[in-house]
């Protein structure tokens, strides 16, 4: 039977077609039959009014633990994407640091699966495959088939691919295929039981530092690298101002880099590990002010192309330890919007158009699924409500963990809906 | 009178009144110690678990004697910290101890921020014994209290924290303390022992021992763990106590006295030469005794602060 669903009266934000634009959108059968701006209500129409609200295309988050297989009691596939769709999202990607590892066919096949059985396949799961066999850094997985059974990149992600030449060769192979290497920057021996960023808190809190040198000289060689492969290079959650000058001027050499920053890195800094809260423990670490000055600015700029989340569940139990034994990792899916729109629309660092293309049109182009808003097209939307006062309530995630920093933050602007693969749901 | 917390976790951000408190009521309990019997009823009917994770002796001994000096009912134990599962051990003991309503806990624990931890989920008073690098409260208390009986006061003193200051809870509790009390605070050791930006603490910075004796009132010479040299972190035993050592010959250089405190155990002529550790100086014995009363003053203060 079909299903016509239209939406009424919403602000169509797209930096595809360079739309922002008051709209009716017509959808049947989860594909867009008509934009205009004003469609004649009928009976055999649901109607959704969005008034105040913005449709964007669908927004995709392609850095993501889901966990399974092997971690099923930190997060599933079935709880990671209804995470996701609560929080805005109607893809991810997700990396492979499982047991076993995304380093073989069958396992991009069970994870694709699994994520088209969940809640109708409203959120497409994206499988990021490992660089290395079982991520150990030694030998290189086998990346075409990999990539021919639906992985959209490559990552050791929880450690970096530190042998310099299986980085060359990741970069030269992978770039056959056209998928992006994204590497976790740390350099192993100069992170070396680290906690948090290293610095006058660290000093003061007596607990071991991660320098961010350990990310820097990472990114430099791996920039040089991709310079003399010729090859895409993508730097997962960047943290440090050094950092964003790396990519800065690599850019301006032409050299083929791309890059992430998550919104934890550009909302708060290394004094809220003060309260030795083990839900402010990630890597990389939080960094100081400077860093989250120049995270904006890079953004602002357009260095830096995608926000995503890092999303990392962890048990209670796992989390509820001493500082330094606690696992790295804070959930990011159900906040991440509202602490962007807070931190960098509302305080001017991008406009709601930017904000869209970090979290749709940029991270959707570098691993190849891009989508378009227009007449015939599938429906794949994320709706915004940029003016919604809400209080972050980790017993209200969808996530099977709940282990964020942001707990009773105040933030402004939420998702509110999203629609994709002939499926729509409202919150 | 009482102090502004219930507990003492760490030295940073305490007011100078209540570390003065602390030092004046153990004057006290020094003379307290010093009498033929050296038991007051002033914790009577209260109960203290001294929770040690990581071994340490003469922490634990000088706690359960300022208890039992001070007639509370003392539980001790040492559990294993090294075991994989030492965060959830930590976690059930607490909980364990809010069920038998113990009053206050002594905690040595090997990661930083263990006290905080504890002071969050039971109601008892937590004491700091140690919390890995981060801070060794009563240790600092003691130092102090040790230096102002040595030189009447230590606004203007002038103390230089010598050796293995990056993993070193003693340094940090030392800075903070001196520093809310008056006094300045350089550290000494080679570059990798010296933790990032401590300079921004308002702390100076020397790597060459005899730049700075001829500035300094006192040293507080810390025990350089073994398993550093294997930690890549300086070339050899033999080197450091060459260059870092503080010798008799280094000390007679300078033209005035240095008092020389060490948090112990000593590793002889490594950190400090034997005949320095034993000379007119020092006061290391001196501190063994005011650790005992400084920690009877923390307990009796705490235990009045409900």
């Amino acid at each position: 039977m079909t299903e016509k669903i239209l939406l009424q009266n919403g602000r169509l934000v797209d930096p595809t077609s360079k739309r922002d634009e008051i709209v009716d959108m017509l959808i049947v059968d989860g594909k867009i039959a008509s934009i205009k701006s004003k469609i004649p209500a009928s009976s055999d129409y649901k109607t959704v009014d969005l008034s105040n609200k913005i449709i964007a295309p669908g927004f995709i988050d392609i850095h993501v633990h889901l966990r399974e297989p092997g971690y099923e009691h930190k997060e599933t596939i079935e709880t990671g994407t209804r995470s996701a769709a609560y929080g805005g999202f109607t893809a991810v990607c997700c990396m492979p640091n499982t047991n076993p590892a995304i380093d073989d066919e069958s396992i991009v096949t069970f994870i694709m699966t699994q994520g088209k059985k969940a809640h109708g396949g409203i959120v497409d799961v994206f499988p990021i495959a490992s660089v290395s066999k079982s991520r150990e850094g030694k030998t290189l997985a086998p990346i075409a088939e990999l990539v021919h059974a639906g992985a959209v990149g490559l990552s050791d992600d929880g450690a970096p691919v530190s042998d310099a030449n299986l980085m060359r060769r990741a970069l030269e192979y992978a770039n056959m295929y056209n998928v992006p290497v994204m590497q976790h920057c740390e350099i192993p021996e100069l992170s070396h039981g680290g906690v948090m960023n290293e610095g006058r808190v660290s000093t003061e809190l007596g607990l071991p530092g991660i320098p961010g040198v350990a990310e820097e000289i990472m990114i430099a060689r791996d920039l040089l690298l991709s310079e003399y492969t010729n090859s895409r290079y993508h730097v997962c959650h960047m943290s440090t101002a050094v950092s964003v000058d790396l990519v800065r001027q690599a850019k301006k050499k032409g050299i083929k880099v791309t890059c992430e920053v998550t919104p934890h890195h550009f909302t708060v800094t290394e004094e809220i590990v003060r309260t030795y809260d083990t839900n402010t423990k990630m890597n990389p670490p939080l960094r100081t002010q400077k860093d989250v000055d120049a995270i904006k600015d890079g953004l602002k700029d357009g260095t830096i192309d995608v926000i995503a989340t890092d999303h990392a569940p962890h048990s209670l139990d796992e989390k509820e330890v001493d500082y330094i034994q606690a696992p790295f990792g804070i959930v990011g899916l159900e906040t991440a919007i509202g602490l962007s729109i807070t931190e960098l629309v509302e305080k001017q660092f991008l406009t709601m158009n930017q904000l869209i293309e970090k979290f749709s049109v940029n991270p959707r182009k570098i691993i190849g699924k891009e989508i378009r808003i227009a007449e015939g097209e599938p429906a794949n939307l994320t709706f915004i409500d940029p003016n919604i006062v809400w209080d972050v309530e980790i017993s209200k995630f969808n996530s099977k963990s709940k282990n964020s920093p942001f707990n009773g933050r105040t933030l402004k602007g939420k998702a509110v809906g999203i629609c994709n693969n002939g499926k729509m749901i409202l919150y | 009178m009482a102090l502004t917390s219930r507990h003492l976790l760490r030295l940073q951000g305490m007011p100078s009144d209540d570390i003065r408190q602390i030092l004046d009521a153990a004057i006290s309990f020094k003379e307290i110690l010093n009498r033929p019997i050296k038991k007051v009823p002033t914790l009577q009917g209260k109960t203290i678990v001294n929770l040690f994770f990581e071994n340490s002796t003469r922490t634990r001994t000088s706690f359960e004697l300022a208890e039992r000096r001070l007639s509370a009912d003392v539980l001790s134990f040492a559990a294993s910290s090294s075991s994989v599962t030492k965060g959830e051990t930590l976690k059930d003991t607490a909980r364990n101890i809010e069920a038998m309503k113990i009053d206050m806990v002594v905690i040595r624990h090997n990661a930083a921020g263990t006290s905080d931890f504890l002071s969050k989920v039971i109601n008892a008073n937590i004491i700091n014994a140690g919390d890995g690098q981060h801070e060794h409260p009563t240790q600092g208390l003691l130092d102090m209290y040790t230096l102002r009986e040595k030189f009447g006061k230590l606004e203007g003193l002038h103390v230089c924290i010598v050796g293995d200051v990056l993993h070193s809870r003693v340094a940090r509790s030392n800075i903070f303390g001196l520093q809310t009390m008056g006094a300045k605070v350089s550290v000494c050791g080679p570059a990798t022992l010296i933790p990032r930006d401590i300079d921004k603490l308002g702390v100076d910075v020397y790597h060459h021992i005899d730049d700075v004796l001829p500035k300094v009132d006192a040293l507080n010479v810390l025990r350089i763990q073994l398993e550093r040299q294997a930690g890549g972190f300086f070339p050899s035993l033999r080197e450091f106590h060459r260059y870092f050592g503080v010798t008799k010959e280094r000390l007679d250089k300078v033209d005035k006295p240095i008092t020389i405190l060490h948090p112990g155990p000593i590793n002889r002529d490594v950190e400090l030469s034997a005949d320095v550790a034993d000379g007119p100086h020092s006061v290391i014995l001196e501190q063994v005794l005011n650790g005992v009363a400084i920690r009877m003053a923390v307990l009796y203060l705490l235990g009045a602060t409900e």
